[in-house]
């Protein structure tokens, strides 16, 4: 029987409560969400915070709505209703395919994108998503909002630009015309954790890449990013001896660690060739030819 | 701390740590154990109970997580003595061997076909995926939640069967 250490239950009623909450306990609070990464790691005793505020009351979190040309998506909103959004999937068909391989429809039901993004999990397959994106998230404090750019918002693995007494309370991605994404995933079976994931976004101007982003999941990726790999895209033709060069950047660049599910060379192979593939979708879907 | 909620339709409340999870306060303070505990790590599914209409895993949301909320368990499915299709669908096509995983599976049915009334056998087995059977029954599984959507509650076929 796996219990958690005790710990004091807040919930908070509004966004404002919530940080008011977090003041008042200071570094030892958490807050908690869909609960779906954070009660399993105090299950293990991984985590012992000593008090938890329950945000799933606080309005004007859960929206998926158009703000000027950009997508914002509040940090409690729940894997399934994005894998349900059609707004994000006629702009962002990578969150579908992202969503359609988390954990599965149970856990949807609870986890949130706030979640994910702040659980840091070198793994997790929507802050691969975001880096390829890119875009910012917006952060609260009593002294107001503070917007981060999405790919400096991941300090580490399970480390965030998130501070003691600060709340999460949207992600935004920018809107750009002429663009495709597209994510790949290879896990061990329905519902696990990424062996790999690579996540891609490009825009193109003709049959030249103007624009590209790639996240690749567990695979050590600093801020899930290989920039590298971008640069060697940037102005190129769109074909697939361009993919096939910046996906061995991300095999040669990457830093994966040999565990339980596979050794570093197949992890580096993994990151090659799925990175060619979702290079190769987002940029069929960008030409209108793939749904 | 006292925690309170609708469970099947009643106001349940009881005395609790804040560290418990939901699937113990089913079972152990309500004592209500049709509500299986399995894995205790979100795999397995057969803690599935509905939450405001949401199928969700029971052993990954405190009890106090759900206070205030409206609670279904595979308990309050049979609506005065008469069972559900789903529960029908089970029955009919064998959807059960050892039973372990059954709780989970009916709970999870129960919010597949409330979202959508005439799932594909695709849809079904996506729908399930979190709810594991490790006597593999899938195919009856699959066959009960069909049974279930061609016979919703109501239709003549239903009644027969539980005459």
């Amino acid at each position: 029987m796996q219990v958690p250490e005790t710990f004091d239950y807040e919930r908070a009623s509004s966004i404002d409560h919530a940080i008011e909450l977090l003041e008042r306990h200071g570094d030892e609070a958490r807050l908690i969400a869909g609960g779906h990464s954070l009660l399993p790691m105090m299950k293990l005793r991984l985590a012992f915070p000593e008090v938890l505020i329950d945000i799933n009351d606080v309005p004007d979190l859960d929206h998926i709505r158009i703000d000027g040309d950009q997508i914002v998506v509040g940090a409690m909103v729940r894997h399934a209703a994005i894998l349900d959004s059609a707004l994000l999937a006629e702009h962002y068909p990578i969150f579908r395919d992202a969503e359609r391989v988390i954990a599965d429809p149970l856990v949807r039901n609870r986890g949130t994108i706030g979640g994910s993004f702040c659980q840091a999990d070198p793994a997790e397959d929507l802050s691969a998503v975001g880096a390829a994106l890119g875009g910012s998230v917006v952060i609260r404090s009593s002294s107001g909002d503070r917007t981060v750019p999405l790919r400096d918002f991941h300090e580490g693995p399970y480390e965030t630009k998130v501070g003691d007494a600060e709340i999460l309370t949207e992600i935004r991605f920018p809107i750009r015309p002429s663009t495709g994404s597209a994510y790949e995933k290879v896990e061990r079976r329905v519902g696990d954790w990424a062996v790999v994931a690579a996540g891609a976004f490009v825009q193109l101007d003709g049959d030249t890449i103007a624009d590209v982003g790639i996240g690749l999941a567990a695979v050590g990726a600093s801020h899930f990013i290989v920039p590298e790999a971008e640069a060697a895209l940037r102005g190129q033709p769109a074909t697939r001896s361009s993919f096939e060069a910046a996906a061995q950047i991300c095999h040669d660049q990457c830093s994966p660690v040999a565990d339980q599910r596979g050794p570093e060379d197949y992890k580096r192979h993994l990151a090659r060739e799925l990175t060619l593939r979702a290079l190769t979708r987002a940029t069929a879907r960008a030409r209108g030819e793939a749904s | 701390m006292q925690v309170k909620m609708t469970v099947n339709g009643e106001e349940r409340e009881a005395d609790v740590e804040a560290r418990m999870l939901l699937v113990h306060y089913i079972r152990d303070e309500l004592g209500l154990t049709g509500t299986h505990w399995g894995c205790d790590t979100s795999n397995c599914g057969t803690c599935t109970v509905s939450v405001d209409g949401q199928a969700v895993k029971s052993c990954t949301m405190l009890a106090a997580m759900a206070g205030g909320r409206d609670v279904e368990t595979v308990e309050g499915v049979a609506v005065d003595g008469q069972l559900d299709p789903v529960q029908e669908g089970f029955m009919r096509e064998h959807g059960l061997q050892c039973g372990f995983c059954t709780p989970g599976m009916i709970m999870t049915a129960k919010w597949l076909l409330k979202r959508n009334p005439n799932p594909d056998e695709a849809t079904i087995r996506e729908a399930i995926s979190g709810n594991l059977c490790r006597c593999t029954g899938y195919e009856n599984i699959v066959r009960a939640v069909r049974w279930a959507a061609e016979h919703p509650a109501g239709s003549n076929d239903t009644e027969e069967v539980s005459a």
